[in-house]
């Protein structure tokens, strides 16, 4: 076989994967190996396929993920903390014709904005909305979130989350299934390539749905936090799928408005 | 013998060194540079471009978006 060159490689011609044209030129402020950037990369990914870009309205959480709008170059409101369904809610109702989505991590979502959460998924806007599931406040400090798993630590929790004092983890995914306002109802994770890939279908799926105004899709992307966990990245994600995955099953939970059964 | 020869660019500033990719790639093409960008982090770059076959796993799963991959086909 005859030597090739790098440069024989690396041409335009040869390309297979390269960063989204929605996403910005910014660097991404997050800690290194976290699953957001990977997140918002899915989401400039569709909405590029999709051709939607001048027609999307994103609306950003309080949280890490605050600066989102900074990355993705689509319109974009920021909400008070926890409030962004119903912010979400006005935008779709206002402009039909848009494309609505929700970013929100577990503190916003599941803590601050359950309201707001359930509420929106009950009347089932038509919106989609994406659930980033750490499973601990990430931005303030690490400090126990409604979705710590039993027995976690955390900076408010130091001797593990016991779930006679704190409670348990709330699965919000499986709650707001339970609801009729709720269309496409399914959990992710973007730790590996083949999750990744199999995550980018679901926000396609999400994004697609918001044409038939069937309801709410509610993504939820089990996710990392290497800073609050106390984890170099690859051990994080190890621990991810040792702990948090068999407690936060991956899988369709809800499709066309019928409940999976698993 | 491989079929597909491949290639991944790191843009060496932006990147972290988180090291997922290291963990991901099939082939173990790509490691932790042992020099440093601007913020201090090892970047990643390939180390064994001989072994790469451009599947883009690095890259999808690459939480900053930093990897930029080309593939083609060897006779």
């Amino acid at each position: 076989m005859a030597e090739i060159k790098l440069e024989d490689i690396i041409k335009e011609e040869n390309l297979v994967y390269k960063k989204s044209e929605v996403m910005t030129d910014n660097t991404l402020h997050y800690c290194p190996g976290c699953g957001h950037g990977t997140a918002h990369r899915l989401i400039a990914e569709v909405i590029e396929e999709m051709g939607i870009q001048g027609e999307t309205i994103g609306v950003t959480p309080v949280g890490c993920s605050v600066l989102m709008y900074n990355y993705l170059d689509i319109d974009m409101q920021e909400a008070a903390h926890g409030r962004a369904p119903a912010v979400a809610t006005a935008l779709k109702r206002t402009m039909p014709n848009k494309y609505v989505f929700t970013y929100q991590g577990d503190g916003d979502l599941a803590a601050i904005g359950t309201a707001e959460t359930i509420h929106a998924c009950n009347r089932g806007e038509n919106i989609a909305i994406f659930f980033i599931n750490n499973g601990i406040y990430g931005m303030t400090g690490g400090q126990m979130a409604p979705t710590t798993l039993p027995g976690m630590k955390s900076s408010t929790s130091p001797y593990g989350r016991i779930a006679e004092m704190m409670g348990g983890p709330i699965k919000m995914t499986e709650l707001v299934a339970q609801l009729d306002g709720t269309h496409y109802v399914t959990r992710q994770a973007v730790h590996t390539p083949r999750h990744v890939r199999k995550a980018k279908k679901a926000v396609r799926q999400a994004f697609e749905n918001q044409t038939l105004k069937k309801g709410v899709s509610f993504v939820e992307i089990v996710s990392n936090c290497n800073s609050g966990w106390k984890l170099p990245p690859v051990e994080a994600n190890k621990w991810l799928v040792e702990n948090m995955l068999p407690f936060y099953e991956l899988g369709d939970i809800k499709l066309n408005g019928e409940l999976v059964n698993k | 013998m491989a079929k597909f020869r491949g290639a991944i660019v790191v843009d060496t500033e932006a990147c972290k060194g988180c090291g997922v990719c290291v963990s991901e790639c099939p082939t173990e093409v790509i490691s932790l540079a042992n020099a440093v960008n601007a913020k201090g982090y090892n970047y990643a770059e390939m180390a064994n471009p001989e072994a790469c076959i451009g599947c883009a796993n690095c890259a999808v799963v690459c939480p900053d978006g930093v990897i930029t991959v080309y593939k083609t086909k060897v006779a």
